[in-house]
Parts: structure tokens; sequence; C-alpha cells
């Protein structure tokens, strides 16, 4: 196995098998997630870059018919632990979606959410956090005039970062994306990116992508998946410049996927 | 090219003509009833108790009744409408058993209301000896309005996007707190809508209610309001005709001189009740929605 992390781990995975009923789709991966940067996740459709990515916060507890097995290590906690308690999980790794999904409330309402439900956070506080959150997701500026209006009527790159805010406002360590920009225009993309790029030395953030550009602009680790497998994990200008791996080489110089 | 732009330009100006003849068949109707029988609604016609052989009576008792038993039954079957659906819609699990109880609902959503009057009748009248009352007529409309409730509910929570339930959950909230919080108000437009054409359908309804609520009102004092009393407007336990069943009973009885134009002003008045019931509800509904999502304190 290529290099995993030397500094600090934040989150460990060893081994992880996931089955969508009797097929196995994540073929024992192991993969580690420093403290700070932004890793990559690339490979082929179908690969299990999302199934691995939703692993992690635990996002198949819903589905009935998916088993998942092997080792999440976060923090020196055990994720799967059954006492986990999910609530606080999920407020430590956060995830932001493919598709813009801002609540029906106002811009303030969204990104208060998550906090709002258990915090007794005073409104001074709560407004803080607001705004702490808006200004990492690089959106403070388009919308500090407008708090109170929809989400709903924004951009969906706006919405985008919206969404980002509201997990950031939750304060986690790790951040998961699924392909955050694939529904964005290229300059809309590129604010997202912005975004991510600045709070990178803050966070652990993991993104799932397709789009290589965006991979060598702006993580600092690149895994290729491929098939349900881990097929290497590397530093982004080793992953693109020198691939260890053939099937890495093919798929980064653009010979399939 | 040039031919699927003409087939787009007549399809379109058909479609337009298709909604131009419902808007007018509407604006017909609604006018109609209206103009018909505006002239005839006055202060005195609306507060002034109705008479039953000698013209000049109004219609203050009917009126009041199909508030009463819209209000009193829209109370009983909203929560058990909304719990319902909750349930059948993010809970059920997707089995035989949950699609039969589905799609059982959905038969009794088109049950005639001359069945559930009848029904009515002889549960709640006679069996349970609830007789004529507001609480029978109250029981039937809550049988009758219940599936056509829980139908439109649970399809206005079907239609809010799954990745709007994943967002809740991915922040951390519990699957319960992301339904109160995200769902319903999302749904909230929606489940307003299905709640006025329920209510549209209840101060409609002649039917259910001849057979339960009556066709008769006492004489009633609207100073007491002692629920226990028989004179008295909120009395669960006295007959209540409705609006509606006071134009059927009129036209089909006539034994006032005025019929004519006592059952053309009272559907007009139904008309605008149903109007304002309307307003009433979808303002409530944004109120209900700022409250919800003003994030559960
Ligand atoms: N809910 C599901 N039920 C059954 N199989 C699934 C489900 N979701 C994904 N799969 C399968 O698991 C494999 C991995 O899918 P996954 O969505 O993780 O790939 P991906 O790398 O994210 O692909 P993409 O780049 O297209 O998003 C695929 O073979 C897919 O068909
Ligand atoms: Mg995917």
């Amino acid at each position: 196995m290529a290099e995993n992390v030397k500094e600090k781990a934040i989150l460990t995975t060893k081994d992880v098998r996931l089955f969508y009923g009797k097929k196995e789709a994540l073929h024992g991966i192991n993969l580690d997630f420093p403290e700070t940067g932004i890793t990559a996740l690339i490979g082929p459709s179908g690969s299990g870059k999302s199934t691995y990515l939703r692993s992690i916060n635990r996002m198949h507890d819903f589905t009935d018919y998916v088993k998942v097995t092997g080792e999440f290590n976060y923090n020196g906690q055990n994720i799967y632990d059954p006492n986990t308690d999910l609530t606080q999980l999920r407020k430590n790794i956060g995830m932001v979606f493919q598709q813009p999904n801002p609540f029906p409330f106002s811009i303030y309402e969204n990104v208060a959410f998550g906090l709002k439900l258990d915090n007794k956070l005073s409104k001074i506080e709560l407004d803080e956090r607001v705004e702490t959150a808006l200004k990492q997701a690089a959106i403070w500026d388009d919308v500090k005039d407008r708090l109170q209006q929809s989400a709903l009527g924004l951009s969906g790159g706006q919405q985008q970062r919206i969404a980002i805010a509201r997990a950031l406002a939750t304060r986690p360590d790790i951040l998961l994306l699924d392909e955050p920009t694939s529904a964005l225009d290229p300059i809309s993309s590129r604010a997202v990116e912005d975004g991510l790029v600045e709070i990178g030395d803050k966070y652990s953030i993991i993104i799932v992508t397709h789009n290589m550009q965006q991979a060598k602009r702006i993580s600092d680790r690149t895994a290729f998946f491929m098939d349900g497998n881990l097929i290497e994990v590397d530093s982004t200008k080793n992953i693109f410049l020198y691939p260890k791996e053939k099937e890495t080489e093919d798929y980064v110089s653009g010979k399939f996927g | 090219m040039i031919n699927s732009k003409i087939t787009n330009k007549v399809a379109i100006s058909f479609i337009r003509i298709l909604a131009g003849i419902v808007v007018l068949i509407l604006a017909f109707l609604v006018g109609y009833i209206l103009i018909k029988g505006l002239p005839y609604v006055s202060w005195h016609f609306l507060t002034s108790p109705s008479k039953s052989v000698s013209a000049g009576g109004g219609i203050s008792g009917q009126l009041f009744n199909s508030i009463y038993l819209l209000v009193l039954s829209l109370l009983i079957s909203l929560p058990i409408a909304l719990g319902a659906a909750i349930y059948l819609n993010e809970y059920a699990p997707k089995n035989k058993f949950v699609s039969t109880l589905r799609n059982s609902i959905e038969v009794l959503s088109s049950l005639p209301s001359v069945v559930v009057g009848l029904f009515g009748f002889m549960f709640f009248v006679l069996k349970f000896g609830f007789g004529f009352s507001i609480l029978s007529g109250a029981i039937a409309l809550t049988f009758f309005n219940l599936p056509i409730l829980t139908s439109s509910i649970e399809n206005s929570l079907a239609a809010v996007p799954n990745l709007q339930r994943e967002a809740g959950v991915a922040l951390g909230i519990s699957k319960w707190e992301t339904i109160i919080h995200v769902i319903i108000p999302a749904a909230l437009p929606s489940i307003v809508t299905g709640i006025v054409l329920a209510s549209g359908r209840i101060l409609g309804e002649a039917a259910a209610l001849i057979f339960t609520a009556g066709q008769s009102s006492p004489v009633l004092n609207w100073t007491n309001l002692n629920p226990f009393s028989s004179t008295s407007p909120l009395n669960p336990m006295r007959p209540a005709e409705t609006l509606a069943v006071h134009i059927w009973k009129i036209n089909s009885e006539a034994t006032i001189p005025d019929a004519v134009q006592i059952s053309a002003a009272s559907s007009a008045v139904l008309l605008i009740l149903v109007f304002v019931f309307n307003l009433i509800a979808r303002r409530l509904g944004n109120v209900i929605f700022k409250k919800m999502t003003a994030g559960g304190k």
C-alpha cells in the first residue's frame, strides 16, 4: 500500500468492506486522514467513492440492506460502536451533498439550524457562529445584507456555499463533500473551491470529485478508487505526475473513466 | 424545423383555449351564484334565525353550525391524519401490509358521502344514542375526511425530496426533529392546500350530515356559552342544520315563500365562506411555517 498519513491522523479506516445486500461494493479499504488538509477521492463512476464517503458518517444506517464491516476510528473513538452518539458524530463530521439542498428557510435559519436545536446558545453567540461559518464558506459578503431572505432564492453556487456554512456552523473536525461542484457552473465552482482552500488548514476535508483539474488545484492528497478498491493514495503531485500504479496512470492521463 | 414550430404553436393555443374554457366556466359559476344571491344578503339575513313557514328568515344558526362543525371535525381529523401520514411516509416499512393499508385509505377517500351518513346514522345517532347532534355530525365528517386528509398529507410529505431528509440527518439532527423542523415545513404549503380542499368539501357536504347532524336548528341563545345547556350554540349534543343542508332542505320542502331568494343568498354566503376559510388557512399556514422554522424553541 502506498503511503498513508505520517502526521497524526484524525480518522483511520481499516479493511472497510461494504455490502449492498449480497453484493460487496467496497473490498477492504485502508485509508487515513490527517487533522488538516484536503484529500480528494477520485476514480471512475461506480468505483465506490460515494459509498465509502457515506460510510464515514454512517449515512448508510438508513438503508437496511447495507452492511458495513471494518474499523473506523475517529479521534480514538469507534464510529460503528453501538453506543456512538450519532447526533454528536454527525456534528463532528459534517457532510455536503452533490445537489445544493438548502432548507426552505431564511439564509440565517439555514446556517443556525444545526446549532439551535440542542445547543443553548444566546442570540449573540448564535449570530457570531452564523457569521463565522458564512465567512469561512466565502459567502458572507454575498448574503450579509439579506440574511433573513429565503435561501431558496440564491444561485446554485451560493446555495452550495450555504450548505458548507451550515455544516461548518456545528464546528466539525471533518468535512465530507460528495462532488459538491458538479451541479455548478465554472465560476460558482471556483468560488466554492476557493472557500474550501481557505479552510483547508483548519479542517480535515475529504472531497469526492470527477474533475481532475479541481483535484489538482485544491487537494493536498489524492486517493484513487477503482471497482471498490483503493488503488493508490499519495500526495496529489505524486498521483498526477508520478503514479506508482498502472491503473492510476491510465486514469489520470485520461485513458479511461 | 418550421413544422415543429407550427405544431408547437398549435398545441400551445389549444392548451390555452382549454385553460380559458375552464376559467370561463368557473367565472360564470361564481359570478352567477354571487349575482343571484348577494342582493339578498344583508346583515339582518346573516344574524337572524331561520323561519320555517313565513318569509324574511335568516341563516345565523346555519352559518354558525357550518363553521362549528368544520372546526370540530378538523380538530378531530387533522391530528390523526397528520400522525398517520407521517407514519406511512416516514416510518412504515415497505411491505405488503402497509401498501394494502395505503390502498384502503385511498379507496375510503372516494367513499360516497351518503354511505358515510347512513353509517353515522346507524352507529352514532342510533346505536350510541348521540341522536341528531353536532357530535354525530362531526364524527361522520371525520370518517369522511380522514382518508382524504391522510392521503393528501402523505402525498405532500412524499413530494419533499429525500435530499432534505439526508441534509437534516447529516447535520446531526434526529430523524424525528428533521421531520418536524424540515420536512413538515417544506410540505406545509401543499398540506394547507389539502386541508383547504378537504374543508371545502366539508362546508359543502349535505348528504353525510342530513342523517347525522340533522335538519333542524333549535333556537339558540348566543350569550349562553355553557356547552351543556340545550340552548347554547356550543352544545355538541344539539341538532345542527348546516348551510349546505339548509339549502337542500328549503329547496326540497319549500315551506317558506321566499325559498328561492334564501337559497340563492345562502349559496352566495357558502361560497364566500369557503373563500374566506381558504384565506385564513393560508395565513395560518404562513404563521405556523415561521414558528416551526424558527428552530424549535
Ligand atoms: N443503494 C445502492 N444499492 C445497491 N447498490 C448500490 C447502491 N448505491 C451504489 N451501489 C453500487 O455500489 C457501487 C459503488 O457506487 P458509488 O455510488 O459508491 O460509486 P461512485 O464512485 O460514487 O460513482 P459516481 O462517480 O458515479 O458517483 C456501484 O456498483 C453501484 O452500482
Ligand atoms: Mg458518487
